[in-house]
Parts: C-alpha cells; structure tokens; sequence
C-alpha cells in the first residue's frame, strides 16, 4: 500500500513543484503554511485537478502520468476525499450519503464491515437524518465513513478539523486516531495545526511555496530547528513512542520509551500499550548538571544536537535515540553556554499521552 | 350577468391548458439541454447562443408569429417538406399554436433551469465524483435533485406565460374556434363581436385565476428551492 506522488505546475505567480511518497498505512501529514499548495496536491491526487506534468500511483496503480498521457477520472481513482466543509447531499439521509459510494464501489464492502464503520464513528443515531440537522462534527464524522464505505485506496482528509470550533474538534480527534489504527490504509491528512499533526501524523511532509521542504517520520520532523522557519509557528515540540510499564509502588506509571522512561501520574491507558507522549518545547527546562531535590518526576539525560539562533532559542537534545526539543530564553542559553554535543539533563513538567497504534 | 361557461368557454380554457401543456412539457428536454450547455460548458460563440435563445423574450410575438409562417407555411420549403413527407401540418393547426408557444416560453424555461443549475452547489458534484459516481450518474442524482425545485418553478412559469400568448399564435395559425383559439383570442373575438363583453368578462376572470393559481404555485416551488440550498 504505497502512493507516489510527482507534480509540477505552474500557476501565475506560483510553482507547484513537490514529490513525495507515502510509504504505508498510516497518516502522512501535509503540512504548510496556507497557499503553499496542499490542497492543489490533495485534489490532484483524488483526479479533480490534472496538473500540467507528474505522475501518480496509488498502491502500484499508475492513475496519473503526464508522460504516458494517462489521467484517470476522479470516479474510477478510488480515492476517498474529506472536504473540510464535509460536502454531504443535502437531498439525502445520513443512510443515503453512507451508502453513495459504498454502492458505486467496485469492491463492496460487506455489510458487516458497514456496521464497523458505523459503529466506529457512532454514527447509528443518525443514519435517519439529514444532513441540515446535524452539527458540524456530525457532519465531519458522515463524511469519514461516507469515504470510507467506498472502500478507498488511499483517504484524503483536507482540514478536517479547520471549520470546527475547539470543542467539535476534540469530539471528532478520538474518531480519527481510532481510524488510524484501524483502517489499514495510507492517510493523507492536510493541516496547518502542528498539534493535530502531532498528535495524528506518522510521517511528516513540509510543504513551503510549493516545493517539499522537509520529510520524515513525525518524531524526526518536529524535533527539527529548522521547522518553525519553514512552517511559520512556534515548535509544538517532540513526540515520543512509548509502552505502558506496570504502576510502581508510589502510584506513578512509568512510560518507556527508546532512550528512557518518563514518569505519569494518570493514564487511561493500559499495561503494555503503546502510547504517543508529547512534550511541548515551552514544558522543557535545561540543566547543566544533574538537579537533586527537584519536584519534577521527570530528569532526562541527554546531549545536545543543536542549538537554533534567535530568542528564544531552540535546543534539540538527543536522548538515545529520542529526541526532544526545548524553547528557552537566549540568555539561558547563552548563561548555559550551551553547545551542541554537551551533556544536559531535561526536566520535563509536563506530557500529554495519546493513545497511539 | 351570466358567469356560467358556455361549451366555447370551457374549449377554448381545455385547448388553452393543452397548448400549454404540450408546449411546455415538449420544448423541456430542449430547454434543459440548453440551459446545461449554457451552465457548465465554456464554448465559443456562447454569447450568440445565449442571444439567439433569449431573442423571443424582446422579439414582438406578431413577429415571431410570422417568421414561423415564413419558414412553416404550406408553400415555404420546409413547411412544404413536412407536410408531404410526414404529413404534418402546423398552420391553421393546434400543433402550430403548440410551437409558437413552445419557442415563445423556450426563454423562460433555459432560464430558471439555468439558474438552479449554477445554484446546485458544483462542490457536491465533485464529492460525487470522488466517490465513484461519473458524469450521468452526477447529473442523474445530485445535481438534477438539487436544481429541481427550481426547474418546477420555471416550468410553471412557463406555463402561466404560454396561457397568455396571443399575438404569434393569430399571426401564424390563425383564430380558429375550437382549433387554434385560445383563450386570449376567444376574449379577443368576443371583443370583436357586438353583445360579446359579457363573454369577454367571463373569459378573462378564468384567465386571471389560471394565472394566479400558477403563480402561487410557482411562488411556492421557489421558496422550496430557496430552502433546499
């Protein structure tokens, strides 16, 4: 399940030229500031864009190639799409909007995996409905199943959250780390919130002016200095891949991750689950040497990899292979001398954990 | 004064709603064609196309009522044409009051078909197309549902407008009782004749109650289009 992306097109004033790949199941994020061309590339993937040269392949399929003059319609590309004003049929039910591309598949998904579906977005409660008397979240969430139910090859969520106010989008979040994890199919997901990406996104693309920036996995990607330039916001910090340990004695769980453990206090996950920690550059504070009686639970050795210009400054630290960024003022830095390869102990204040695949 | 209708009455008022009725309903797949062209397809000389269609909007019904006879009449080519191969005749004929209405609310209809065409949210059709649905597929069921409360209101637009047509219906098939004499021109002959007000009374409350039966029924089709969108 591999997609491979090749665009170039000029527009007046702009050149759309970027590559990329998603290499498996899972969400790729497509992040950039807006007008760098994200959603040019999402509607180009799903066929209701052609650009002037490139080629695409979703899962081995070639569904664009300038060269070869091969464009397949968007309606045989099997590409679900997420508008982020979710685009529902007003003149149809909830059932009806569900069931619009499940019928057109050519590959029907049974009506069981319907029922996951269904059941997976909750959307039983509101399959009698139409979509004029639904919220926005609820009209997010139609859409996702709407999509899915084509049985896609690949989904493609454009700002999914964009239009939803703070509250619809925590309601809606859960769903989509749920799919995920339990969709079995590459993500595209375009954002311009480093949180969501943060908290959702397994690989990472930059998209800065029409060109791919940076690329990689999400835990390599925002730990990079060079990320606040190019997206145009402040670093929303690391994230770390952990497993749930056993409860120790004090009552605290510890989080084990490659290069350490982190200590919590609650969890709502269990034992031997993997969790996505995140720990935001701004909880982070640095030390020269090991501090002792400290209040925080959480001391991390590591070693500097880099220290970015400007104030504040931003300081990437490796520990093992993890990494972790903190945001300090220019005169700590300087008071520090911190410099990369010096050891440094991190303490961290505080996490927020994710339930991850 | 004596309201109730004479059998004249009561055949002009049928001949009238079936010279609408096949007018309208006739020239639809036309119109809709049309006003589809006009709303999706980018084409030279569209402006032309968009001119020639509304012509019979300004053009004076005699006019229009005329240039039929010239191209219809029994003794122009393809009038002449028609008669002998197909047998079909429109002068002097209700199929000719049929088309003189057809072409003089064809405007109305590629109208309103148009506008709720370009109303129907184009982003819906495209959502469609991601989800496998191909272009008659859209047009079937999404963009045809949604543009249709404002299709109905322009065809009972049409209609109302067809039941009032009198200057090319008289121009190109004459006022024949019975055959080609609608209402407008049942009123108009009665006019003509002495002792006929009572008759031309009678007629026309039936024509301001046919016209606002339809009205209210086009108002009310359109504030249905208004909700749906």
């Amino acid at each position: 399940m591999t997609v491979e992306v090749r665009l170039r097109h000029e527009f007046p004033g702009f050149v759309l030229d970027a590559a990329f790949a998603l290499p498996h199941a899972g969400v790729t994020a497509l992040f950039g500031p807006s007008g760098a061309g994200k959603t040019t590339v999402v509607n180009a993937i799903a066929g209701i864009f052609r650009p002037r040269e490139g080629y695409i392949a979703i899962d081995g399929r070639t569904v664009f190639d300038s060269g070869a003059g091969i464009f397949l319609p968007a309606a045989r590309r099997r590409a679900g799409y997420v508008f982020q004003d979710a685009r529902l049929f007003p003149h149809m039910s909830v059932d009806d909007n569900l069931r619009f591309g499940w019928r057109r598949a050519p590959a029907k998904a049974s009506e069981d995996e319907m029922e996951r579906i269904v059941a997976m977005l909750g959307l039983a409660p509101l399959l009698s409905r139409r979509p004029r008397a639904l919220s926005g979240g609820e009209k997010q969430r139609v859409a996702l199943g709407r999509a899915l139910l084509a049985s896609p090859e690949i989904l493609l969520l454009d700002e999914p959250l964009a239009a939803l106010d703070a509250e619809r989008r925590a309601e809606i979040l859960p769903y989509l780390e749920r799919l995920r994890d339990e969709a079995r199919l590459p993500m595209l997901l375009v954002s311009h919130s480093l949180d969501e990406v943060a908290r959702l996104a397994d690989d990472i693309v930059v998209l800065r002016e029409g060109r791919v920036a940076l690329q990689g996995s999400v835990f390599d990607v925002l730990t990079r200095l060079e990320l606040p330039s190019l997206a145009g916001a402040p670093p929303a910090g690391a994230v770390i891949s952990a497993t749930v340990g056993p409860p120790r004695q004090d009552g605290l769980i510890p989080l084990a991750f490659d290069g350490g453990s982190l200590l919590v206090a609650r969890l709502a996950a269990s034992q031997g689950r993997p969790v996505r920690v995140r720990i935001r550059a701004e909880e982070i504070m640095l030390a020269r040497e090991e501090p002792k009686a400290i209040s925080a639970n959480n001391v991390l050795a590591g070693r500097i990899l880099a220290v970015s210009g400007g104030d504040p400054a931003d300081v990437q630290i490796a520990c093992g292979p993890t990494r972790l960024v903190a945001r300090i003022t220019r005169a700590s830095a300087a008071r520090l001398e911190l410099a990369p390869g010096l050891p440094v102990f991190a303490i961290v204040k505080s996490v927020t954990v994710d339930a991850s695949a | 004064m004596d309201l109730s209708l004479s059998p004249a009455d009561t055949g002009a008022l049928l001949l009238s709603l079936r010279v609408s009725a096949v007018a309208v309903f006739g020239a639809f797949p036309v119109a809709f064609a049309a006003a589809l062209l006009l709303a999706r397809v980018n084409f030279p000389g569209k402006t032309l196309v968009d001119g020639l269609i509304h012509l019979p909007l300004v053009l004076p019904p005699v006019a229009l009522g005329f240039l039929l006879l010239l191209i219809f009449g029994t003794r122009a080519p393809l009038g002449a044409f028609l008669l002998h191969v197909f047998g079909l005749r429109f002068v002097f004929n209700w199929t000719g009051a049929v088309l003189a209405s057809a072409i003089i609310t064809f405007p109305f209809q590629v109208r309103a078909i148009r506008l709720s065409l370009e109303a129907a949210d184009r982003n819906l059709s495209l959502a469609a197309e991601t989800l496998g649905a191909g272009w008659w597929d859209r047009l079937a069921n999404i963009t045809l549902p949604l543009a249709l409360p404002g299709i109905v209101a322009g065809l009972i637009t049409a209609f109302a407008a067809s039941l009032g047509e009198f200057g090319a219906i008289i121009t190109f098939v004459s006022n024949i009782p019975g055959e080609t004499q609608t209402l407008p021109l049942a009123i108009y002959s009665a006019l003509q004749s002495p002792g006929g007000e009572e008759r031309a009374v009678r007629l026309s409350l039936i024509s301001i109650m046919l016209a606002l039966i339809f009205m209210v029924f086009a108002e009310f089709a359109q504030r249905r289009a208004r909700e749906a969108a």
